[in-house]
């Protein structure tokens, strides 16, 4: 691929089969426009003025029905083949588990080790298995042409081997929502030794941001049900900005909002709450996006939720 | 007394309840434009969009809502109805010497339907709460939990489609029962046959997406579960059902514009059409092998393999019939007389970027390279060199080619020529960058991209500008010729096939005596055969 870094086993295989496939087609276009340029010319209507009724010619029709299709046949064996690496892992690979969320990637380790980049080692074959706890996402390395939706419902795999040190981007393919081209992280290729040490130390994982990481134990209940809805995907705890407003004091707060359609000054109080939170298309606050999406919960959680962003 | 003038003169109603083909032809022709229109300016604020990487001119969630309905607009509003329901509705009938397609209500039923349609999906974008903001593709789980108003949006493509359908079904029947006599299958001219193909495509898979729809509705409103995991269902099941539908879709789009490109090809190279039965079976090869592809968006979805591997046999098999059109058109201008007038010219644009889409399509079917090149702008490119490259310009090409027909004037030719020139290297430098970007790995309905992309993301835009302005110009002189062209004569370009033997602008039932046929629809030079 132009301008593109192949940086794993397979890219090299992959550029490869693009570049004879891409020549030949690149072949048939000048072909063609060669024929489309010279007859256009050499038969314009001035040069010559006395056209003929050819009709067809079986031969010809022959040819370019089967010299097309032995190429389209070979070009799909090629394509195929690549496939076929790209599908099959090497058994010793190491599984690394792939979370995403909207709209942030985080990477488990066999031994627990938690990332929001996914360190891998140089030449060390890694196999991700992926999940996703709300929409379809799509992770892709371009530098190392592997590529894999994240479904729900499924764990969908992908692995690669990385052939050169550095940094290299995760983008996510499939749009998931407002913020969906910062849906992006790296994968961090370093030596094996230097993998080993990060992999095996104590010292905590990178920084991780407050929404992608379900650290469990150490939060209250509450907040881990926020995050088991994905609220905090969009919302935060202590008023720094996201996609939704901060449920850091909000309530008692005095708010323009358009309720059922009509524009209204309001304090948030439990049953406007309630009200935003079930029904979030019935209350809409100006200047965000109307992206909300209603949440299930059942009447408890609803309780506790409330009483919680009262605390806040 | 032309369509243009008779029914009584009784003002816009006359129109509106007219059932003359010709007349609900060009009803369609005044939405289609306007919306066409709006389509371009949002495609032209999103490429302004990415004059810088972060944020500029509009937020992100506007960003996701441009994309999706100007995808939505284009492909449902535009680009499926272009040619079938403009021009093959006022052409189908007298290319086979019919005076009405076989039912004229239906057809007038099916403009109302269309017009409801496009005042929904209008409707979506300034009520509720926002625009859709999930891509054309409507995927679940995404579409289901977005606030946005995509239950309008959705039933805006559902009666659009009812609409799709009710034209196929017309034209079928229209070929089948309404040909003059001695008109049989092998005289027709070959946009009857893109048509006749079309048709079929329309009316077998159309339900299917309105059974996709309907699901995608009950699943928001009641949480039925078809879709979801949790409840035993499955979003590759929503994947499938789509594409069953919107991959013949691509045909809907592409088959008539071929067909019409047939049409113009023989007319200004003044010879007959080479490989006719070629020609006129690989549009029933394409619709019957289109048919069985359509997992072939879907080789990183995370179905099975083998899946994979079948999916993308069959979409090798299905570039052979286009192969072999692109083969017979060249050589439809050996030995021609060709004269080159501005709908010859836009038909050759179609041929060379009809390549280049068909070209990246082959490539991208290719397993082990879709995996890299999927859901980049490698297929923003690839498809919009075969939609706007090959539909977009086709439409152009017929529209300069039957306007004296339509109209009864003529364009002045001229700035159609700049025009031309100013589309046609605009187009290649916006999607040509496409590809490229594509390669280096930049995803598509991306609000903010990496610096590494951003030389490509500028080429674009000033490719974007070139076009724009290109149209500009194009719509200009033809609004220019509907004023104050010149009038046309019956025959202004030399045509042989039965529209050019009767007057421009055709009377009401077009054929004061229905013609008698007795000879192949291209019989230019019936003395020098080889
Ligand atoms: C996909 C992102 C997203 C998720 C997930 C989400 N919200 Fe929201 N929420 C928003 C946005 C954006 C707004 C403001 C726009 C609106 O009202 O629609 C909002 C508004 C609100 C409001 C009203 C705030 C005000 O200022 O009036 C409340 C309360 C709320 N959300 C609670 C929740 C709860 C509880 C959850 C989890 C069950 C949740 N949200 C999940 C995006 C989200
Ligand atoms: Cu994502």
């Amino acid at each position: 691929m132009p301008f593109l870094a192949q940086a794993s086993s397979a890219s090299a295989r992959i550029d490869s089969v693009f570049l004879w496939v891409f020549a030949v087609c690149l072949a048939f276009l000048l072909l063609i426009s060669f024929f489309l340029v010279y007859f256009s010319v050499r038969y314009r209507r001035s040069r010559n003025p006395e056209p003929e009724d050819i009709e067809g010619n079986a031969w010809l029709e022959t040819v370019w029905t089967l010299v097309p299709l032995a190429l389209f046949l070979a070009m799909f064996y090629y394509g195929w083949t690549d496939f076929q690496y790209l599908r099959n892992p090497p058994k010793d690979a190491l599984l690394v588990q792939v979370i995403a969320r909207q709209w942030a990637w985080s990477f488990k380790y066999p031994n627990g080790k938690q990332s929001d980049q996914l360190y891998a080692a140089l030449g060390r074959p890694m196999k991700l298995e992926t999940r996703t706890l709300d929409v379809i996402h799509g992770f892709f390395v371009p530098a190392f042409r592997v590529k894999i939706d994240v479904v729900p419902g499924r764990r969908n795999t992908v692995w690669f081997t990385p052939t050169l040190l550095g940094d290299f981007d995760i983008q996510c393919t499939v749009i998931c929502g407002v913020n969906h081209s910062a849906m992006l992280s790296k994968v961090r290729v370093v030596s094996e030794a230097e993998f080993k040490e990060w992999y095996f130390s104590d010292e905590a994982a990178p920084r991780v941001p407050a929404a992608a990481a379900p650290a469990a134990g150490k939060e209250p209940p509450i907040v881990g049900l926020l995050r088991g809805k994905s609220c905090l995907a969009c919302h935060s705890l202590d008023g720094s900005p996201m996609v939704g407003p901060t449920f850091k004091g909000l309530y008692g707060s005095r708010q323009t909002l358009l309720i059922d359609g009509e524009r209204r000054s309001a304090v948030m109080d439990g049953a406007l709450l309630r009200k935003a939170i079930s029904r979030p298309g019935s209350v809409q606050v100006l200047g965000y996006p109307p992206i909300m999406p209603p949440a299930k919960l059942s009447d408890e959680e609803m309780e506790d939720i409330v009483a919680y962003l009262r605390s806040l | 007394m032309s369509y243009l003038e008779a029914q009584g003169r009784g003002g816009l109603l006359s129109w509106l309840s007219s059932t003359d083909h010709k007349r609900i032809a060009l009803l369609y022709l005044f939405l289609l434009v306007p919306l066409f229109w709006v389509a371009v300016s949002l495609g032209f604020a999103m490429r302004l969009k990415h004059l810088f990487a972060g944020d500029f001119l509009m937020s992100a969630q506007t960003y996701n809502a441009l994309f999706t309905v100007h995808g939505v607009i284009m492909i449902f509003m535009f680009v499926i109805p272009g040619l079938p329901a403009v021009f093959g509705n006022f052409f189908l009938p007298i290319l086979i010497g019919a005076r009405d397609v076989s039912f004229p209500r239906l057809n007038l039923l099916s403009w109302y339907f269309f017009a409801a349609g496009a005042a929904l999906a209008l409707l979506s974008l300034f009520t509720g709460r926002g625009a859709p903001d999930t891509g054309w593709t409507f995927y679940v789980p995404f579409s289901l939990r977005t606030g946005t108003n995509v239950p309008l949006a959705v039933s805006a493509a559902f009666v659009l489609g009812l609409s799709s359908i009710l034209t196929g079904l017309n034209f079928i029947t229209t070929t089948h029962r309404m040909r003059a006599p001695g008109m049989t299958w092998h005289r027709m001219p070959l946009f009857v046959w893109a048509l006749y193909a079309t048709g079929w495509i329309q009316v077998l898979v159309t339900p299917i997406i309105g059974i996709t729809l309907v699901l995608v509705i009950l699943e928001r409103l009641f949480g039925i579960g078809v879709f979801d995991p949790a409840k035993g269902g499955d979003p590759l099941l929503y994947q499938h059902l789509f594409w069953i539908y919107s991959h013949p879709a691509v045909y809907i789009m592409i088959v008539p514009a071929m067909g019409a490109v047939t049409e113009i090809l023989p007319t200004f190279a003044r010879r007959t059409i080479f490989g006719y039965r070629a020609i006129a079976y690989s549009s029933i090869a394409i619709a019957a092998l289109g048919s069985i592809v359509w997992a072939h968006h879907m080789f990183t979805s995370g179905m099975s393999d083998l899946a994979g591997v079948i999916f993308s046999l069959f979409t090798f098999l299905v570039a052979v019939p286009s192969a072999i059109k692109v083969f017979n058109w060249t050589a439809t201008l050996y030995k021609g007389s060709i004269d080159m007038q501005p709908p010859m010219l836009f038909a050759l644009a179609f041929v060379f970027l009809f390549c280049i889409g068909g070209l990246t399509g082959i490539i991208q079917g290719a397993l082990g390279l879709n995996i890299h090149l999927h859901d980049t702008y490698w297929i923003v490119g690839h498809f919009h060199y075969v939609m706007f490259g090959g539909t977009g310009f086709a439409f152009f090409a017929a529209l300069l080619y039957w306007f004296p027909k339509m109209f009864g004037r003529m364009v002045e030719p001229k700035p159609v020529f700049i025009a031309w020139g100013l589309m046609f290297a605009g187009f290649n430098l916006l999607y040509g960058a496409f590809l490229l970007l594509g390669g280096m790995g930049m995803p598509r309905r991306y609000y903010a991209h990496l610096p590494q992309f951003h030389p490509g993301h500028l080429a674009a835009t000033v490719g974007s500008w070139l076009l724009v302005a290109g149209l500009l110009v194009l719509f200009g002189s033809l609004l220019r010729a509907l004023r104050s062209g010149r009038r046309a004569e019956d025959d202004p370009w030399g045509g042989k096939t039965l529209e050019w033997r009767i007057p421009s602008p055709p009377p009401a039932e077009n054929f004061a005596e229905v013609p008698v046929i007795d000879a192949a629809p291209y019989a230019y030079n019936p003395g020098r055969r080889s």
